[in-house]
């Protein structure tokens, strides 16, 4: 775009917010200045506890009652929006600046229709009479992209799918045609295709309506798909600002380039084929869920596996990687023997693991082992560190005190300080707490591993320590890994192989480096395709 | 929703023919038999005379063929005879359920509307001075016993100001007809129906501001004020919407209460309810018409809870077909 036609549409000028006294900061956002332009995506990228949540909320006049604005100013045309009353900030949200949030599933109010709370954004505001304001509804439907406008404006969000949720948030922004939209890692929640979708959606409309987007993101990928310009936040501070092109393809700032290091390449490393002793043998795995029914009904069936087959050699990571609900972590639970099977067999080593019952069931356990997704939710918050290392090892018979001899060794060997041992979860950050949580599982000293999602929630920094201790502890232990994720840069980076599951099938099992090369199934290309950042990685 | 009413309608048939025959069996386990009680409160301990007051009232048949006949005259709408009171069962429940339902429902009206009203008061003043008042309050009533208010309520309002009736359901003698009764009795009534009102409201208080406090936290409230919407209109329309979802649980499973749940109230103001018809019938072990009671409130219950179910289906459209 020509410098002469650039209109700014909102000037951030040194905004501090202040978070309150005791925080492990005094600013959550410290000097922070920023032009959102007319016609541009400007796009603010950061790991967790940057800031880049609250300049967007700040934008909104939405903060946390905790969290006050001490400097700055936010100029919107002619007014300073961090000076206006309470009356004002209401006539700008919705009509002047608009918003679109990370979850789709709870950002939508669930007992109200669709076209209701599209509809509202108007009468937020006074505008158009009822009947005028559902047609608009109707209308916003169609230009985002919503199958049959008139039928889904009736329908409750829970009718629709998490792409279609977050469409109907867009077309509620984009409602008053605001001259700002503000986008909080508005895809992040959504599978790769439909990000894909979304990212176009937005890159389409707001080219459209020359809107000045706020683009909030911790993902590079997605920032090298949509972003003109680049604004890189670390605690609260601009690390880093510029064109897209030159922030991605030549960093300046060490942090930035700490960051796009730590992003995973779509080029799997050269890994030798692994052939040695099977460790896991899955065969004809079936379970099919059925929901509903009764005497009166006919229950709907979903399957979450069908016919699944696969082998882990010793010492090899075979990865699952689909959409949400293609059935990965259902495998994942069958393998562990979590849930019983419809039908099929897991063998494990020697071992036929479907056929055992009770106490032989309950020792076999421990040759085969988790990592969950969430580290805030997989740990008891009310257990020490120690004993949640412990506990396992005790249940099946080690005594106390060389269980808590091995728990410290353990700490040691994922990383951690030996002082771990006495505290509680809480004190941990989210990669601390997935290395407690890795700890755990090995105390059993087991022989395969499970890791569901065990890195997604985590900053892509801390993201690529984690995946560096499970490869290292891997080869050190001779481990076996099922590594279950949606995110095919990781799974590229990690497995020897990978298998494609779509609606509880494997629709293509190859070496990690076959299947990047050369994917053969159609879903298996779209999936490629749909991954955010693919261009930057090309050039 | 009609088959759904329909089936919810089959099953309760089934479930309510459950309740009778169990209901029937317990309390024949009670050891003694009315023959025998009302022998002994005659004064008479004759042989022949048990035996005739048991073949009067069918007593000397096999179990089975009295809850045969109990079956076959319940099919009927006939509850049986209470032979201490001289009446059909069914006349003596129908003289005192709609009593019993004015004095509860009025009450159950009252809380429900008082509780959430004071509890969204309280969800939007959280940490105030007013949200403290509010819950303190209904804790009050809630923990001191409902007896102590009532007498107090009636020393006050009552034997002091003279405002109000302590006792009774209307005025006797006194050949009130028309308006004139409806208020007469509606002058009756306030008081009762406060008190246990009152007492029900805590609980309503308590869950509508601590769950319009986690409502209020939720992602689609941010969204509400992103779009501009007034502070009112968030809260009505967003918040207290949502909130309201356990409150719709709590007050179902009080409404089945509301045909034996006021034995107490009742009987401190001379209320001429149900919840007394079944005591003294307790008492006296009159088993006919305990049964009666028992049946119709088992049935209350179940109207209530298919009730409960509409109207949860009505605010929360999640809720498929279930």
């Amino acid at each position: 775009m020509d410098a002469d036609t650039k209109r700014v549409a909102v000037a951030v000028r040194a905004l501090s917010l202040a978070l309150p006294e005791g925080g492990d900061r005094a600013n959550a956002v410290d000097g922070v200045s920023f032009d959102l332009v007319a016609g541009e995506i400007l796009c603010l990228v950061g790991e967790s506890g940057s800031g880049k949540s609250m300049c967007a909320h700040a934008l909104m006049g939405l903060l946390p009652k905790a969290v006050r604005p001490v400097g700055g100013t936010i100029r919107l045309g002619e007014t300073d929006l961090l000076a206006q009353g309470d009356a004002a900030w209401r006539d700008t949200r919705g009509r002047r600046i608009a918003m679109i949030f990370q979850e789709p599933m709870t950002a939508l109010n669930p007992l109200m229709r669709i076209g209701d709370q599209i509809a509202e954004m108007f009468e937020a505001h006074g505008m158009l009479t009822p009947r005028e304001r559902r047609e608009r509804a109707v209308a916003l439907a169609g230009e985002v992209g919503l199958p049959n406008p008139e039928l889904i404006v009736r329908s409750y969000p829970h009718q629709l799918s998490g792409g279609q949720r977050q469409r109907a948030m867009i077309a509620m922004a984009l409602a008053l045609e605001p001259a700002v939209l503000v986008a909080d890692e508005p895809t992040t929640a959504l599978d790769v295709t439909t990000q894909a979708q979304i990212l176009a959606l937005i890159r389409d409309l707001q080219t459209r309506r020359n809107m000045a987007v706020l683009f909030i993101t911790h993902d590079f990928g997605v920032v090298a798909e949509i972003a003109d310009r680049v604004l890189v936040l670390r605690h609260g501070r601009v690390v880093e600002e510029g064109p897209a092109a030159a922030v991605l393809g030549r960093p300046q700032a060490a942090y930035t380039k700490t960051l796009l290091a730590a992003v995973p390449t779509m080029d799997p490393p050269a890994r030798p084929p692994l052939a040695g002793p099977k460790a896991v043998e899955v065969v004809g795995l079936t379970k099919t869920y059925v929901t509903g029914g009764g005497l009166f009904r006919t229950p709907r069936r979903t399957a979450a596996a069908r016919d699944v087959g696969f082998t882990l050699h010793r010492g090899e990571t075979l990865g699952l990687v689909g959409e949400s609900g293609s059935g990965k972590s259902s495998v994942a639970r069958l393998v562990m023997r979590l849930i019983e099977p419809d039908a099929g067999r897991v063998r494990l080593g020697d071992t036929d693991l479907t056929g055992l019952t009770g106490e032989a069931l309950r020792q076999a356990r421990s040759r085969i082992q988790m990592v969950f997704q969430d580290p805030f939710a997989s740990l008891n918050p009310r257990r020490s560190v120690g004993r949640i290392i412990a506990d396992g090892p005790v249940a099946h018979g080690v005594p106390p005190a060389e269980a808590m001899e091995r728990a410290r060794r353990l700490l040691a060997l994922v990383g951690l300080d030996e002082k771990a041992l006495e505290r509680f979860p809480h004190e941990f950050s989210g990669g601390q707490r997935q290395r407690i949580g890795i700890a755990r599982a090995l105390a059993l000293e087991p022989e395969v591993l499970v890791a569901d999602e065990a890195v997604s929630a985590l900053d892509v920094s801390v993201q690529a320590q984690v995946l560096a201790l499970l490869e290292d502890l891997k080869a050190r232990l001779g481990l076996s890994m099922l590594f279950i994720t949606h995110d095919l840069r990781v799974a590229a980076q990690i497995c020897d192989r990978i298998a494609v599951m779509r609606q509880g099938e494997i629709v293509e099992l190859k070496t990690a480096g076959a299947l990047f090369a050369n994917p053969e199934h159609p879903y298996t290309r779209a999936l490629l395709d749909a991954v955010p950042g693919r261009v930057r990685q090309a050039a | 929703m009609v088959s759904f009413v329909a089936r919810r309608i089959a099953k309760g048939i089934v479930v309510l023919l459950a309740i009778v025959v169990l209901n029937f069996f317990l309390i024949r386990l009670a050891p003694g038999d009315p023959a025998l009680v009302m022998a002994g409160e005659a004064g008479a301990g004759d042989e022949a005379f048990i035996a005739q007051l048991r073949e009067k009232f069918a007593l000397d048949q096999p179990l089975p063929s009295q809850l045969a006949a109990y079956l076959g005259s319940m099919a009927r709408l006939d509850l049986g005879y209470s032979v201490r009171q001289q009446m059909p069962v069914a006349t003596l429940i129908g003289e005192r359920l709609p009593a019993t339902l004015l004095l509860t429902g009025s009450a159950f009206a009252i809380s429900l509307s008082l509780g959430v009203l004071l509890g969204a008061l309280a969800a939007r003043r959280a940490g105030t001075l007013a949200d403290t008042a509010i819950t303190g309050v209904a804790l009050l009533f809630y923990a001191t016993p409902l007896f102590w208010v009532s007498l107090m309520a009636i020393l006050l309002f009552s034997v002091r100001l003279d405002w109000l009736p302590s006792f009774g359901f209307e005025t006797v003698g006194a050949g009130y007809a028309g308006l004139t009764r409806v208020l007469d009795i509606a002058h009756h009534l306030v008081l009762p129906a406060l008190t246990l009102g009152l007492f029900f409201m805590a609980v309503y208080v308590r869950m509508t501001r601590s769950s319009m406090l986690e409502v209020s936290r939720l992602d689609f409230v941010k969204t509400a004020r992103a779009k501009g919407l007034t502070e009112g209109v968030i809260q009505r329309r967003h918040v207290l919407r949502n909130a309201l979802l356990p409150v719709v649980t709590l007050a179902g499973l009080q409404a089945g209460t509301l045909v034996g749940g006021a034995v107490l109230t009742e009987t401190v103001f001379a209320w001429p309810g149900i919840g007394r018809l079944m005591y003294d019938a307790l008492l006296q072990r009159d088993y006919n018409l305990l049964l009666g009671v028992f049946v119709v409130s088992s049935a209350m219950v179940l109207v209530f809870n298919l009730v409960t179910d509409v109207v949860y289906r009505a605010v929360d459209p999640r809720i498929e077909v279930a």
